[in-house]
């Protein structure tokens, strides 16, 4: 009896190890590609901030045929894109998120939850052929502007990819806030909206800044739609009316010239030089988002 | 003076009854302890009396509770305005995870009770001398109030308990969280509140029934079975059950 049972012991053991084994090797072997990737980017473009002096690159005209390597007006549309989108879809993301969490009755909760996630499954091609086709056209003649492709349609565009995120993310946020919270604040005097406005917003709020973040990282990577919509003219958006004229990202520059560029030329380095730029944006993005997940976790020890 | 007349209460979670024909009559400024054994509808009870089981969905309640003559279940009742009438402290300390200041300070800012800062600053002093716990606190205002110790928060949930002025604080086992020291201190404070204050306290010991409170009411499987003075339950109670529970729970 005891006998068998250590054999069972041991075979089980070593079947333990081949399996942790296994799943340490494909652990590592992600964290390698990653490395990998994040090595290549460097190699191909660290190049092109040597090459290339810092006048040039921090210029604002992206010319790369005459030599002009201005990545500003680049960054400037990227962050004016991406922060509008942020803008709009913000409040609506909380909005929505408070309604099916806090308002909407079960059954419509039930239908309301899966129906956002399936949301975020539409591929970005197919959004920015519906932003191409009907929310230009739309933008151009209510604002009256001389061609709908625009940063604000970008921008809409955006808010609507990161609506989803935004509210999902926001609503695990308000859903683990303690029943006692709401519990003390009815008991108190105060009426539901009360309560969701003053207890329990503000105590998912470290979520709900983290959903803002996952939300501006998913929209700043963004790359097909916002190359669809935004007219991508690479000018410097600096004038009040820019948000209503077209401009250029990072992302949709590297997307709309990396088939024509020759390789290892200087352009070449150039996008990748690019690349960099973005990457350390976005990890910074997730960097800030991480944040007040760590914090509540050295903090939630006691509830 | 009475301040709650309850008459013939039963109360439902959807179709299960846990409470049945409850009737007793609850005075002002004294404290009035429930006892019991797990499960009798202790909590469930003290959460009619502010009408807080609204909260959870399918519930039914049949029978009167009047506060001061009027039944606090009529139509025309505001459940907003009753529960600021009737405060309520939880088992758990559960403070608002904001800072003391703001924690005792929400309810008169959501009511509308301070005209400028400084009144508002009068009712949170005011509120947490009446808890006892200004000396404390008062160089740590505004520092997160879950970072003081269980008692303190729960003493902070009592000055929030009574920064909007109510007429009566419920207590369900207010001190089953915190240590004996604490506890101590929380009884101390309910007597002084008893002076301006109908205080009801839902507690599982037995000691500090007999401690605190000035009537006793022994619940059994939903049911009221005996309501009386607390010297009369505990030193000669009329009812078997009641004779049961508290030399087997006293030892
Ligand atoms: N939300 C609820 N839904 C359904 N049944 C409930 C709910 N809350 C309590 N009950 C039931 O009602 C009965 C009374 O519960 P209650 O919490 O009032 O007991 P209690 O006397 O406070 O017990 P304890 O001493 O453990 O706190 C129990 O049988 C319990 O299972
Ligand atoms: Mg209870």
């Amino acid at each position: 009896m005891l006998k068998s049972e250590s054999v069972i012991g041991n075979k089980r053991r070593r079947f333990e190890i081949v399996i942790e084994s296994l799943i340490r090797v494909l652990g590592f072997s992600t964290i390698g590609f990653v490395v990998l990737i994040f090595l290549f980017l460097l190699r191909q473009g660290l190049p092109f901030f040597f090459e290339v002096p810092p006048v040039n690159f921090f210029g604002t005209r992206w010319y790369p045929t005459f030599g002009l390597f201005g990545t500003l007006p680049l960054i400037l549309g990227s962050v004016l894109v991406t922060l509008t989108a942020i803008v709009i879809a913000l409040p609506l993301g909380v909005a929505t998120a408070v309604f099916v969490r806090e308002i909407a009755p079960g059954w419509a909760r039930e239908i309301l939850k899966p129906l956002i996630e399936v949301l975020a499954g539409i591929p970005s091609v197919v959004l920015g052929f519906f932003g191409m086709n009907i929310v230009a056209p739309l933008v151009r003649t209510t604002l009256n502007v001389p061609t709908g492709l625009t940063a604000f349609t970008g921008a809409l565009i955006l808010a609507y990819m990161a609506l989803p995120t935004i509210i999902s993310v926001a609503e695990d946020a308000l859903d683990a806030v303690p029943k006692s919270y709401r519990d003390a604040g009815l008991a108190l005097g105060a009426t539901k909206w009360q309560v969701i406005w003053r207890v329990v917003v503000p105590a998912a709020r470290s979520g709900i800044v983290v959903a803002v973040m996952l939300g501006l990282g998913r929209a700043i990577g963004e790359t097909m739609a916002v190359m669809m919509v935004t007219g991508n003219a690479a000018r410097m958006p600096i004038t009040p009316d820019s948000l209503f004229r077209p401009v250029r990202t990072m992302t949709a520059t590297i997307a709309a010239e990396m088939g024509e560029v020759a390789q290892g030329s200087l352009h070449f380095h150039a996008l990748f030089g690019i690349g960099i730029l973005l990457f350390v944006l976005t990890f910074l993005i997730n960097l800030a988002a991480a944040r007040p997940i760590f914090q509540k976790r050295r903090r939630g020890g006691l509830r | 003076m009475s301040k709650f007349v309850v008459q013939n209460l039963n109360f439902y979670y959807g179709k299960f009854r846990a409470l049945s024909g409850i009737t007793l009559t609850i005075l002002d400024r004294q404290i009035t302890a429930l006892i019991g054994p797990s499960g009798c509808g202790k909590s469930t009870f003290l959460r009619c009396l502010n009408r807080m089981n609204d909260t959870i969905n399918g519930t039914r309640v049949e029978g009167k509770v009047l506060l001061e003559g009027q039944n606090i279940y009529d139509r025309r009742v505001n459940v907003v305005e009753l529960r600021r009438r009737v405060g309520m402290v939880f088992q758990r300390p559960n403070p608002f995870p904001q800072s003391v200041y703001d924690n005792v300070a929400f309810g008169p800012r959501v009511l509308g009770m301070a005209r400028s800062k400084s009144q508002l600053d009068d009712i949170v002093e005011e509120s947490l001398r009446g808890a006892g716990l200004w000396e404390e606190v008062k160089d740590h205002l505004h520092q997160d109030a879950l970072s003081f110790s269980l008692g303190q928060q729960q003493r902070l949930c009592i000055a929030r308990a009574i920064a909007v002025k109510p007429e009566v604080i419920l207590m369900d086992e207010p001190c089953s969280a915190l240590d004996p020291i604490e506890t101590l201190q929380v009884e101390e404070l309910m007597q002084t509140l008893k002076a301006n204050y109908c205080i009801v306290i839902v507690t599982h010991s037995m000691q500090q029934a007999a401690r605190v409170s000035e009537w006793t009411g022994f619940f059994w499987l939903g049911e009221l079975v005996e309501f009386d003075s607390t010297a009369k339950i505990f030193t000669n109670p009329s009812h078997p059950l009641t004779e049961n529970y508290i030399t087997g729970r006293a030892g």
